[in-house]
């Protein structure tokens, strides 16, 4: 029972949305204490809820990776396919059956570093996926290695002084290849992170929330942040709240929702237009 | 020297010793460790390795042809859904003559996920002109990945290989092995011969990748085909002078307890070891049973298992891997094809087993040694293939 003199307890209130949402029999999941993406997934399933969906309208993809684990404990029609492949599997389906609400959860590595080319057309397309991509800046399945948005000098396995390469700026990305609904949030503030996905989730194109979470047992162990708090605390003192992924301040990570629109056509719209005309 | 470290360790160890120009590579589980130590090698200035850690395999690949192709020494590692997605480069880099070193912790292919031994992966690759090394144990895998180095780059090879051992069972085992000096590796490797044709060769400009259609494609695929004639020769010449440095002495394939045995079973990576115990254990009962062992699988060594199992009167073939709609599992196929024209041939019957990390153990074998004894008394392996330790 949450405890009312708890603040924290009553951050995120108790809901039936566990019951409705997660396969209990594959319960204990795989994540490490103090992972990022349970939260994210917390707060998929809560909107799911508030959304009133039914568990045979969502199909909830994912590629491979401790992201890609979700698909095995939301209680959908889920799809876990190969490294990379979330995209254009979740484009197919919402060609096959616009009916139905699809949504990707995809890595950073998976997302746009192995399956970048398909993120780039996903949102020239403007296929109506909604695509949470939980950003820990680091592959953490395999043990930690330099992903594409690992930050310039961050520590890896396979950068053990730094990464000398730039970082990807997912959100940039997804505006510039055409993405109309763009958001970025942190797991240091769930409701938020949940507000934003119901947006996104009810977004009629291709929706993509970049959600920056923490991966203490890699990306935290190695830059000096071992423990999930020290994570949380850094993404609520480096991070401002932005109308664009290009606004500046103290060199922090620009948060917020980026692009709203609603004008123009879906994919599988335009294309059944197409038939119907 | 002694070391005892897990082959993964161990292999980046020697990918340290040789000191590749170029390594490119993605990780994925069992062979991700190969490539994480040699990076932190490179990071601490123990080699002067160009290391890319690319977005994907199919990148890695790319990047470790232009290299290869441009003179440089090049290796990476990968395993199961990575090397399948290096499919489409495999083909090019072989068919280019570009001597890139591959390391392959073999896994199980998807669906369903698996991340355990299995040799899918590889058997996906046998026909991609890739040559093909196997490993028994982390001594054999160590030996082998400094052995490729110099049958690869040989002028009268220059073929890409994969150098195999089993994912987990293999590559996460700490064995004790005796490795080289460095200096020892890089006087036996030499320094890589200078290809004929070179894409950094700016006073003799050369084109790769270009077209012929029904005017030439199919004598460039013969000149392909005719080129793996002389790589038997070059392992065993490569395998010498190993032994003169090492004392350890490789062939193509192992022969344990062949030269009178009634029922053979052929095997490749680890389950090789487990079968040579069940060996030792029949022998003790009095059955006249051995093991052939396949270290080169690429180019397949017709003649050396015509010779091999020459005096067998059955041979079981372990299958690590499926071909799915074919007549059966893909070692069996290449064996079968070795013998089909021998007037004198023995029963062949076909096992598949182990696939997705299933422990191959000796209990099975030992089923499987019994079904080659039923197939003597009967005249034949009924059914052909079989799938051991299985449920129904
Ligand atoms: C084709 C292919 N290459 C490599 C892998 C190995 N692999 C599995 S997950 C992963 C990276 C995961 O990183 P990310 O996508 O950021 O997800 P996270 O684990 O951080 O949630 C890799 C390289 C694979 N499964 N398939
Ligand atoms: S390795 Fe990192 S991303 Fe993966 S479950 Fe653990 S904390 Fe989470
Ligand atoms: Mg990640």
């Amino acid at each position: 029972m949450v405890n009312e003199n708890d603040a924290e307890a009553s951050f995120v209130p108790m809901s039936s949305a566990p019951d409705k949402w997660l396969r209990k029999e594959h319960l204990p999941h795989i994540w490490c204490p103090g992972c990022g993406i349970g939260t994210i997934l917390r707060q998929v399933i809560e909107q799911f809820t508030k959304l009133g969906w039914k568990n045979d309208d969502v199909v909830f993809v994912t590629g491979i990776g401790c992201t890609g684990r979700a698909s095995g404990y939301v209680n959908a029609q889920t799809l876990h396919t190969i490294h990379g492949r979330a995209l254009p599997t979740a484009t197919g389906i919402k060609m096959a059956r616009p009916d139905m609400h699809v949504v990707a959860m995809l890595g950073d590595g998976d997302g746009v570093g192995i399956g970048g080319n398909h993120f780039i057309h996903a949102a020239k397309r403007n296929i109506g996926v909604t695509a949470i991509v939980v950003n820990n800046r680091i592959y953490g399945m395999t043990g930690g290695q330099v992903s594409p948005t690992t930050p310039q000098g961050s520590k890896s396995t396979t950068t053990p002084y730094g990464n000398v390469e730039p970082s990807m700026d997912v959100c940039k990305l997804a505006l510039g290849a055409g993405a109309t609904f763009v958001a970025r949030v942190h797991t240091a503030n769930p409701v938020y992170v949940g507000q934003i996905i119901g947006r996104a989730l009810q977004h009629d194109g291709f929706a993509v929330v970049e959600v920056l979470s923490q991966c203490p047992t890699y990306f935290g162990r190695f830059n000096g942040m071992p423990d999930p708090v020290q994570m949380l605390q850094w993404f609520k003192e480096n991070t401002f709240m932005a109308k664009s992924p290009e606004d500046e301040k103290e060199g922090k990570i620009p948060i917020g929702v980026f692009k709203d629109d609603k004008t123009t056509p879906e994919l599988s719209k335009s294309y059944r237009n197409l038939w119907e005309a | 020297m002694k070391v005892a470290l897990e082959t993964n360790q161990l292999i980046a160890l020697a990918m340290k010793q040789i000191e590749p120009h170029v390594v490119a590579a993605y990780p994925i589980t069992p062979s991700t460790e190969v490539v994480q130590e040699f990076s932190q090698y490179v990071a601490n200035g123990d080699v002067r390795t160009e290391f890319v850690p690319v977005e994907s395999e199919h990148s890695a690949m790319s990047a470790c042809l232009a290299a290869s192709l441009s003179g440089a020494r090049v290796m990476t590692a990968t395993a199961s859904q990575g090397l399948a997605f290096m499919w489409e480069m495999l083909h090019i880099a072989a068919a280019s003559r570009a001597p890139i070193v591959t390391i392959v912790a073999n896994r199980a292919l998807s669906a369903p996920i698996n991340i355990h031994g299995d040799h899918a992966d590889s058997m996906g690759a046998r026909d991609t002109g890739w040559l093909q090394l196997w490993a028994e144990t982390a001594q054999e895998a160590y030996d082998n990945t400094i052995q490729a180095i110099k049958i690869a780059e040989d002028p009268r090879v220059r073929f890409p290989m994969l150098v195999n051992y089993d994912g987990f069972t293999t590559s996460h085992a700490v064995e004790t092995v005796e490795i080289l000096e460095d200096d020892q590796v890089r006087n036996f490797i030499g320094s890589i011969p200078k290809p004929q044709y070179s894409l950094l060769d700016t006073e003799h400009p050369t084109s790769f990748g270009v077209l012929a259609l029904q005017d030439y494609y199919m004598e460039f695929r013969k000149a392909q085909a005719e080129a793996y004639k002389n790589v038997k020769d070059v392992v065993l010449e490569v395998a010498d002078a190993y032994a003169k440095l090492t004392g350890r002495k490789y062939g193509i394939l192992e022969d344990y307890k062949l030269d009178d045995a009634d029922v053979v079973l052929v095997a490749m990576n680890s389950a090789a070891g487990t079968a040579k115990d069940t060996v030792d254990a029949l022998r003790k009962e009095g059955k006249k049973v051995g093991v052939l062992k396949i270290r080169l699988f690429r180019p397949f060594p017709v003649e050396e298992i015509r010779e091999a199992l020459k005096n067998a009167k059955a041979v079981a073939v372990m299958d690590r891997a499926y071909t799915f709609g074919g007549p059966a599992g893909p070692l069996f196929e290449e064996v079968a094809t070795a013998m089909v024209n021998q007037n004198q041939k023995p029963l062949l019957g076909d096992f598949v087993t182990g696939l997705g990390g299933r422990d191959i153990t000796t209990d099975e074998i030992k089923q499987i040694f019994d079904t080659g004894y039923k197939a003597l008394e009967k005249g034949a392996f009924e059914p052909l293939v079989n799938w051991v330790g299985v449920r129904e």
